[in-house]
């Protein structure tokens, strides 16, 4: 009787688990045939390359402090790196060659400009001493970082294997400090230059006509009408401010990286700008320096000594000299060699 | 020689982050620098993937390309080093890497990143083989005890394998075969230009 109960309830037992064990695997069945297949629902990298857009990575969560460090994958280092090595030295090599074959040939068939009436023996003041310490300011800061900038794009290629890799070394770091800390000299230097010579750069009617004669540079004695700065010397002028912004404001970029929002996309196109843009500005300049020595007699006193001959203002700027004499008198004009007289 | 490669199998890998610990213990690198990390994509959704991610050692590695001393050389057996008396910490390298490898000892402005430090493949630096000066700066040369990278060989799961890149992408295609299912050789395709076929 009582092994009877126990098989009986030995039976029960077994038909309720069999019972209980059908109910939970029964849906868990059901599950399996459905679409949630947790380990299988791979994640695919083809796709997530896919459908990046441009600037953006493959990122996700990571677990150290180093948030950056989520960017998986970012395709586009290998489009800034074709810039680095193809794109950059190109348009570098083209602006700046190109523009020392201009002024070769433009030497060879016009040679230095003289003064077409001979020197004056007089001379008028053209740049106090604050406007020439801005100029050398802005001067001196630029060609520092144009070659320290330069040896990092060319120098490579032509510097490299002429001094051999540690001293290379040792002039590239010396370089980049450089280029970190005169690089606020030339951001000064730009300020400057914008505030004292804005006033007499707005662009003119008769700005037209100079250029419209190309300066007169092409004919002997022809020398358009200018005021204090002619068309040319405007250019020189808003490619300093304008390109000088733009360097800037990359290049503080480039130096507080870690201030960037953008992440690593905005630093490679702030890095971008500033090379395109040193590099157009490199050839600019190199004309200036050309026309502002070699290029024309009586041109680089203005930045020297501050004072210029009567005659060479005459024929380069002369409702200029016609303004100062209305305004100042015949006492801005004095002997060459001889300190004006105190006003 | 063997053309050695990275392959992590996101699959398998459960983010345990020990090939991150175990690299920065083995090559005892300082805070701050991570030669290797893990990511997790698509965090607490459905399909999550993790991914353990260091240098790649590309093939016509862009690093390389654009460094302005050309302080990078790759090694017989397909590994990307450089030599860290040469590099001038500029930054470019981390410009161009697709896999944002590149690490410096320092965070600051002014470009004072100090030497580019990443993964090795635990295979030193341009120094002689297993001597103090490279271990103090590139940690230790595994390679040359004959030894893969700590970080796969002490994997768990064996999601992440280091070795002969052919061998290592026909184990993961074996894998994929048997399983049904992969994600993909990450990051093979922009390093090598090439992918495992699956």
């Amino acid at each position: 009787m009582v092994l009877q109960f126990i098989r009986a309830m030995r039976i029960l037992v077994l038909a309720a688990f069999v019972a209980f064990s059908a109910l939970i695997v029964a849906p868990a069945a059901q599950a399996q045939q459905g679409a949630v297949r947790p380990t299988e629902q791979s994640l695919k990298e083809a796709d997530l390359l896919k459908a990046l857009k441009s600037g953006e990575s493959v990122a996700g969560r990571v677990t150290i402090p180093d948030r950056k460090s989520g960017n998986l994958i970012q395709p586009e280092g290998q489009e800034w790196r074709v810039f680095k090595t193809d794109t950059l030295p190109r348009v570098g090599a083209i602006a700046i060659l190109g523009m020392l074959v201009l002024l070769g040939v433009f030497y060879a068939v016009r040679g230095r400009i003289m003064i077409d009436s001979g020197r004056s023996g007089q001379v008028i003041e053209r740049f106090g001493a604050f406007d020439r310490f801005v100029h050398w300011l802005t001067a001196v800061s630029f060609i520092l970082l144009a070659i320290s900038g330069l040896n990092i794009t060319f120098g490579r290629s032509l510097v490299l294997p002429v001094l051999g890799a540690e001293a290379f070394t040792a002039l590239s770091v010396f370089g980049k400090l450089v280029h970190n800390y005169v690089g606020f000299a030339f951001m000064v230097g730009v300020v400057l230059t914008l505030l004292i010579w804005v006033k007499d750069n707005i662009p003119s009617g008769i700005d037209v006509q100079w250029l419209a004669r190309f300066g007169g540079l092409w004919h002997k004695g022809d020398h358009p009408p200018a005021k204090r700065f002619n068309a040319g010397q405007k250019g020189i002028f808003w490619s300093v401010v304008i390109g000088g912004a733009l360097m800037s404001i990359s290049g503080l970029h480039l130096l507080f990286p870690n201030s960037v929002d953008g992440g690593i996309a905005e630093v490679q196109w702030q890095s971008m700008i500033h090379g395109v843009v040193a590099m157009v500005m490199v050839a600019i300049i190199l004309a200036h320096i050309y026309i502002g020595s070699v290029g024309m007699e009586g041109a680089k006193e203005a930045m020297t000594s501050g004072e210029v001959d009567l005659n060479w203002a005459k024929e380069h700027h002369s409702l200029w000299v016609e303004d100062v004499l209305k305004e100042r008198g015949n006492a801005v004009v004095h002997p060459t060699g001889k300190v004006a007289a105190a006003e | 020689m063997a053309r050695m490669k990275f392959l992590c199998d996101s699959d398998r890998c459960i983010e345990c982050n020990a090939c991150v610990t175990a690299c920065k213990n083995e090559h005892e690198v300082p805070w701050g620098i991570n030669r290797r990390r893990v990511v997790t994509l698509n965090d607490g959704l459905p399909g999550e993937r993790s991914v353990s991610m260091a240098c790649m050692h590309c093939t016509d590695a862009p690093c390389a390309a654009v460094c302005p001393v050309n302080c990078f050389y790759t090694t017989a057996d397909g590994v990307v080093l450089h030599s860290k008396d040469l590099c001038i910490g500029c930054g470019y390298c981390f410009y161009a890497c697709p896999f944002g490898a590149p690490q410096y000892p320092k965070v600051g402005n002014f470009g004072s990143r100090g030497k580019m430090d990443k993964c090795t493949y635990c295979a030193g630096g341009p120094e002689d083989d297993r001597t103090a000066a490279e271990y103090s700066k590139y940690g230790r040369n595994r390679l040359a005890e004959g030894k893969l990278p700590l970080c796969a060989e002490m994997c768990s799961t064996k999601a992440l394998l280091a070795g002969d890149g052919d061998i290592i992408a026909e184990i993961y295609k074996e894998r994929v075969a048997k399983r049904g299912y992969g994600s993909g050789a990450w990051g093979w395709k922009v390093a090598y230009k090439d992918s495992v076929a699956l």
